[in-house]
């Protein structure tokens, strides 16, 4: 016999909050693979008006502040790794700045995140300094993790930042966990799960999402389609246009944002997460966004997977620049007052980089520390 | 007269025991919560939630899809931030499925993240063969999980233990896996109520003896109490180590027994090859190799998947008989 239908597959029919932009073409292979992307971050949906009246002057320099020093943060931890002085792979957030600004904005220490191996934006943007942010990508032990984690595995806690992930879609169900904690609680924080185009074709991304809206979790799945699982173009790599396209799958809106735009990605995110934060449950939210730099690195391996060509027309779109506009249009910035923002940003790298490399890199016996927490409970 | 009224021992088979351990866990502490597949409606299918979700209700007692990578995630998210769950995975065999959230996740985060992350949780997984379920339900695999820095591994043998070592695990302040045994959930002894701890680390010496120490894992203990009186009657003295904790292993009890029988035997029911027995041997010879008057023996499961047919797998478990065999065969008797 068939069960009594539940509120939740009742709840899964409502109609999405926020508009869902869908492609209109259905284009399923490899040739068009980054035109529909452009499309779709084209036909994304702009609203100029903000879900609860225009933000303040404050929320909009807020995010102008987090995205260029995301930005500046990145330009030199990519220079520092090609020039071989920070070890191992960076996996660089260039291009996507609105969505870590967009989403952070609503967000205190208290709410969740997890990240990504393109980790440090989102960090940046939850409220990392430079100093540990820099002494952990150079593996020294006055970094956010004593040098353990690096790159891939920078996090603090006392952020709310629950680790970037060197595994693709590793950090997904660690969030729904999160969130679960958080209704377990009876708090009102959420937890935001970021992860890429490719991730979205994990196992564990498609559990975790079903879990969440099957308890009705205070989680937000956070889906930068940056057009690329690695090398790989999303045509390649799925059938769909959309990820936000499987949300009805697992009975949650499903809402695509414009990742280039911090105003679209702010109101998007804002919706869902108030959503979550009122007991509605989780939200598919995908950026449409653009990686600028290589999978790792700034040039990367050289790999010929992408057209330079297809690099300047997303860049045509720079998130920064336009909000600067934007900005300045407002009156709520000078091109002077901005000039003097980058020098200031600069000034505290050029700090923090010397911070990293005077610090002392963790002594030998740190090695088996932390390995298992001795205290008992 | 007062000795009618003295309370019979109560006894306890290992399903109950299993039971109750959660219960006084679920007593004690607020943040801990209990979630897997079919561990509330269903009360588990082995039985041992019966009663849980009565007691705590749907908010601590969870039932979850079948969805392993999605239940240890949920194990790690909610004990990095607070909770203290307890995560049913049904058998153990199903570990492949969320090997990422153990491995990559739940074992690493503490030490990726410089100690700033505590992830109290524990993990109760069924292993061990002898009921049919073929290769796919029979498995034990606890070396795949000793080998993980950040993970601990216990492998209770009765139904005291088990009580006891889900007691000290959820108040761990680790991930605990408690490798539980199918075969022995019907075994019963003298389990005393309320909350009391089995630690996790410390082996036992289930029987003393002179000429041989006989290192057993979870329900092997059982064969290898048997076998002891077998070679009893060939004038083997064996001494019975219930390893009880593989992941930390209590060398100092085995190294220690060793110096006195000066022969070593490691039976557990996994596969020989690359079982943890390979360890507590290389161990054993590292650190006592001038008191060893014999080879150290290991009797474990061929190497060959869990067969279904009951022929089959009743030769491919080791039992009393092997360990015999084995004794016989390398002491030359």
């Amino acid at each position: 016999m068939a069960k009594k239908p539940t509120a939740k597959k009742v709840a899964a029919k409502k109609k999405p909050v926020a508009k869902k932009t869908v492609a209109k073409k259905k284009v399923a292979h490899k040739k068009a693979a980054t035109s529909s992307i452009r499309s779709a971050a084209k036909t994304a949906p702009k609203r100029s008006v903000a879900r609860s009246g225009n933000p303040s002057a404050k929320v909009l320099l807020a995010m102008h502040l987090k995205m260029i020093r995301i930005r500046k943060f990145e330009e030199n931890a990519g220079r520092l790794m090609e020039d071989g002085k920070v070890p191992g792979a960076l996996h660089l957030y260039v291009g996507q700045e609105a969505v870590a600004a967009g989403v952070m904005q609503h967000l205190s220490n208290e709410d969740w995140i997890t990240s990504t191996h393109r980790g440090h934006g989102h960090l940046v943007a939850k409220g990392g300094e430079f100093n540990p942010m820099f002494a952990e990508l150079f593996g020294r032990s006055t970094g956010y993790c004593g040098g353990k984690g690096g790159s891939m595995h920078i996090s603090n806690m006392d952020l709310g930042m629950l680790g970037a992930n060197g595994i693709v879609g590793g950090g997904v169900p660690i969030a729904m966990g999160a969130a679960f904690a958080n209704k377990f609680h009876k708090n009102k924080n959420v937890a935001v799960a970021f992860f890429g185009d490719g991730a979205s074709n994990e196992g564990s991304v498609h559990e975790a999402a079903n879990m969440a809206a099957l308890y009705k979790l205070p989680c937000i799945f956070l889906c930068e389609n940056n057009g690329y699982g690695e090398y790989t173009p999303q045509a390649n790599h799925q059938a769909i246009v959309d990820v936000a396209d499987r949300a009805s799958g697992y009975g949650m809106p499903g809402v695509i944002c414009d990742g280039m735009d911090v105003m679209s990605v702010y109101e998007a995110a804002g919706e869902a997460i108030d959503r979550a934060r009122a007991g509605g449950g989780p939200t598919l939210l995908e950026c449409k966004t653009y990686r600028y730099y290589d999978h790792v690195g700034i040039r990367g391996m050289g790999l010929n997977y992408r057209t330079d060509e297809e690099v300047a027309e997303w860049k045509k779109k720079d998130a920064i620049a336009s909000f600067e506009k934007r900005l300045i249009q407002l009156g709520v910035l000078t091109q002077k007052k901005i000039d003097t923002l980058y020098a200031s940003i600069e000034e505290d790298i050029a700090v923090a980089i010397k911070y990293a490399t005077d610090s002392p890199f963790p002594l030998p016996e740190e090695l088996l520390k932390n390995v298992y927490n001795e205290e008992g409970a | 007269m007062s000795e009618a009224a003295k309370p019979a021992v109560r006894k306890l088979p290992y399903v109950l025991a299993i039971n109750e351990g959660i219960r006084e866990v679920l007593r004690e502490q607020k943040d801990a919560f209990l979630a897997g597949e079919d561990v509330a409606e269903a009360g588990s299918v082995y039985g041992y939630c019966g009663g849980l979700l009565e007691e705590f209700g749907s908010e601590r007692v969870i039932d979850t899809p079948i969805s392993e990578k999605g239940i240890m995630g949920l194990g790690v998210g909610a004990s990095a931030t607070g909770c203290r769950p307890i995560i049913d995975l049904m058998f153990m065999d199903f570990i492949g499925e969320c090997m990422d959230e153990v491995a990559n996740q739940m074992a690493k985060m503490r030490f990726m993240f410089g100690g700033k992350a505590t992830l109290p949780v524990t993990v109760l997984t069924m292993g061990g063969a002898g009921g049919g379920m073929a290769a796919q339900h029979s498995q034990s695999l606890e070396a795949w999980l000793a080998h993980l820095p950040g993970l601990k591994v216990v492998m209770p043998s009765d139904a005291y233990d088990a009580k006891g070592m889900i007691i000290a695990a959820c108040r761990d302040n680790n991930p605990v896996f408690v490798v539980l045994n199918k075969a022995s959930l019907a075994m019963s002894m003298e389990v005393p109520e309320g909350a009391y701890e089995v630690p996790i680390g410390e082996a036992c010496i289930r029987r003393q003896g002179t000429n041989l120490t006989i290192v057993a894992l979870g329900r092997m203990v059982h064969e290898a109490m048997a076998a002891a009186e077998m070679l009893k009657e060939k004038g083997i003295d064996a001494e019975v180590i219930d390893a009880r904790s593989v992941q930390p292993f209590d060398t100092e009890t085995v190294v220690k027994s060793i110096k006195k029988t000066h022969r070593a035997l490691i039976v557990h029911e996994a596969v020989k090859f690359g079982g943890i027995g390979g360890e507590i041997s290389a161990q054993i010879q590292e650190l006592a190799f001038d008191y060893l008057d014999a080879p150290v023996m290991r009797v474990g499961a061929p190497f060959s998947p869990v067969p279904f047919s009951p022929a089959l797998e009743k030769i491919y478990i080791p039992n009393a008989d092997s360990i015999v065999a084995k004794v016989t065969e390398t002491l030359a008797l």
